[in-house]
């Protein structure tokens, strides 16, 4: 019963994330914002959950290259993850940082983390106890696009909220 | 570039000229010339006592000849074009017969198998033009130990000839990558400089990162995300037993031995601010040794530990410093157009590689520790970290292809150049290959 339901979940989250990168594909660099962010609410989708997440706020926001400050639209994006989290108060969320193939490894660890940590703080100025947050890095090992060109580069420099 | 690359040869060439006059008759090459004609050497099945140690003999002869071969100095003479055999060769070089085939030099061997079952192998190696021997030793190892012999008698001839150190007798670490670049599967891998015994150190379960051994290359120093966990380990390679290095409250990485294997340099990122850090590894008590609020990392020491090189964004954007082994002196060293990282310190001390991009290309390069002379090796739309054989005269770093947006390219591949920016070879590995780091010579 538990394992079916977990499931269901993972399916549903697996959709959200490719209909995503779908979507974030066809977006410029500049204008690049979470793509899910006004989709409608999916039936089946448990409230408070990663796949809510990810299907009703929006699980992303996106950084200039070798920037590690939050865009106004990055902001406003932020704003719902507020929201969400302050809706769900027993969810924990972890923020990864995330960089593109244009930077050398470790530097681009480093500037993850830097990324991550500018989410965390928005979202700790915004009244969310830090104790719900946790920052990982994954630098240039984990491109949420693949192709060598300045739109998917502008899809992999971001931050993703991961609901725990 | 090219007009400093080209006065760097000239300066050299006299060089090479001098040497030349005061070496009369001597079998020579002299490497840090900026494109060598490959001196034609014959290099001759080992004698064996035995049909195994016949055997051995052959692959020994095929192992010397590939390993200089790829230094791109030497051209091996196909064995086939060989007029004196091995029998008679036994006996007494004739010098006329190597003359014949261009040999300039002339490498013959002999195994005998010992009372206890081990392997005794000599060497020598003949100027065919001045009819002497050159060297002449001999080695004795366990029979499965042929191959470091091999190595070994490769780094004896590359060392007569062109009187620097060899590097043939030495492993690289680095890691195995495959699966598609979302999920990237990512192991440590240790072989041979030339391939050969290579073995997987992690088993993919977790991302693990820029390995790095330790001057007596027990230990591998590396990142791991264990447990989502991104931090420092050590892996004790005797016992396969994974340590993990301090703790610290945030993500430790980039770690080095220092070059007397006591410490453990690397960065922590905390609270989005990246520093160096120096472990006592005795002590097991850390030292902070940057402290602003830019991203420091890529440490590396100078061979005699009195300096650290290290990368930072404190002017804005990457670029290489020097401090004392302290962390006082803190100086920009790298002025060039672009970014500056990965810098790795010369075991000669003479020379620091570092990663550069600039515009949209990156590249491989050398300058001296002070910042001037920069000189770049390597290209490419990726080529990051280099790192030196011991000897201080080849680097191996790792090249990446552009990616289309259905996957394919992106290969990742392990490659090796000169120090001249000649000879850029791939080196072969099962996998797609990333982050070598090269061992010292095999104590």
């Amino acid at each position: 019963m538990k394992i079916r339901f977990l499931c269901m979940v993972a399916a549903v989250a697996l959709l959200g994330a490719c209909s995503s990168d779908d979507t974030a594909t066809q977006g410029g660099a500049a204008t690049a914002t979470a793509p899910t962010a006004t989709a409608p609410a999916k039936p089946g989708v448990v409230p408070g959950s990663q796949a809510d997440f990810v299907a009703n706020v929006g699980d992303r926001v996106f950084f200039a290259f070798d920037k590690y400050s939050l865009t106004p639209e990055g902001k406003d994006q932020l704003a719902k993850w507020v929201a969400f989290l302050k809706k769900y108060p027993s969810d924990q969320l972890v923020v990864e940082g995330h960089a593109d193939e244009r930077g050398t490894r470790e530097y681009n660890l480093a500037l993850g983390e830097r990324r991550a940590n500018s989410v965390k703080d928005f979202l700790v100025s915004q009244g969310v106890q830090a104790t719900r947050l946790k920052v990982i890095s994954y630098g240039k090992e984990r491109p949420a696009v693949l192709g060598s060109n300045e739109t998917s580069w502008a899809q992999n420099r971001r931050a993703v909220g991961v609901v725990q | 570039m090219i007009v400093k690359m080209l006065r760097y040869v000239a300066a050299m060439a006299v060089g090479a000229v001098f040497f030349g006059a005061a070496a009369r008759a001597e079998v020579v090459i002299d490497i840090t010339r900026g494109n060598v004609q490959p001196m034609p050497i014959a290099i001759t099945s080992f004698a064996g006592s035995g049909a195994q140690e016949g055997q051995i003999g052959r692959e020994m002869a095929g192992v010397i000849s590939a390993d200089l071969e790829r230094s791109g100095l030497f051209k091996p003479i196909d064995p086939k074009a060989f007029i004196q055999t091995v029998e008679s060769l036994q006996v007494q070089p004739r010098f006329p017969d190597w003359k014949a085939i261009n040999a300039q030099a002339l490498v013959q061997g002999r195994i005998e198998q010992t009372q206890d079952g081990h392997l005794r192998v000599e060497f020598r190696l003949w100027d065919v033009y001045a009819e002497t021997q050159m060297v002449g030793q001999a080695y004795n190892a366990a029979p499965q130990g042929w191959r470091r012999i091999a190595h070994m008698i490769a780094d004896a001839i590359y060392k007569r000839i062109t009187g620097e150190d060899g590097y043939f007798d030495t492993q690289l670490v680095y890691v195995a990558e495959s699966g598609p670049q979302q999920k990237r599967i990512k192991r440590l891998a240790i072989m041979d400089q030339d391939g050969e015994n290579h073995r997987f150190l992690t088993d993919g379960q977790e991302l693990v990162l820029t390995p790095r051994f330790s001057p007596n290359q027990r230990e591998i120093t590396y990142l791991s995300y264990f447990q989502n966990n991104p931090r420092v380990y050590i892996l004790h390679l005797d016992s396969g037993r994974r340590e993990l290095l301090g703790d610290f409250p945030g993500m430790t990485f980039a770690p080095r031995f220092s070059p007397d294997g006591n410490k453990v340099i690397m960065s922590l990122a905390q609270d989005g601010n990246t520093n160096i850090y120096e472990m006592d590894l005795r002590t097991r008590h850390s030292t902070r040794l940057t402290n602003d609020g830019s991203i420091d990392t890529a440490p590396s020491y100078a061979p005699d530990g009195s300096k650290v090189t290290f990368e930072s964004d404190r002017s804005g954007g990457q670029q290489i410093y020097v401090m004392n082994a302290d962390g006082s002196g803190q100086t920009r060293i790298s002025f060039g157009d672009g970014r500056y990282a990965t810098p790795v310190w010369s075991p000669r001390g003479d020379l620091i590689a570092f990663t550069k991009y600039k515009g949209q290309e990156f590249f491989i390069g050398v300058m001296h520790p002070d910042g001037s002379g920069e000189r770049l090796l390597a290209k490419g739309f990726l080529v990051e970290a280099p790192t030196w054989a011991p000897n201080g005269r080849v680097l191996a770093y790792w090249r990446q292809t552009p990616s289309d947006s259905s996957g394919r390219g992106g290969a990742t591949k392990l490659y090796s150049i000169d120090l001249t920016g000649n000879n850029e070879r791939q080196v072969v590995t099962p996998l797609d290959g990333s982050d070598p780091a090269w061992s010292p010579l095999i104590p």
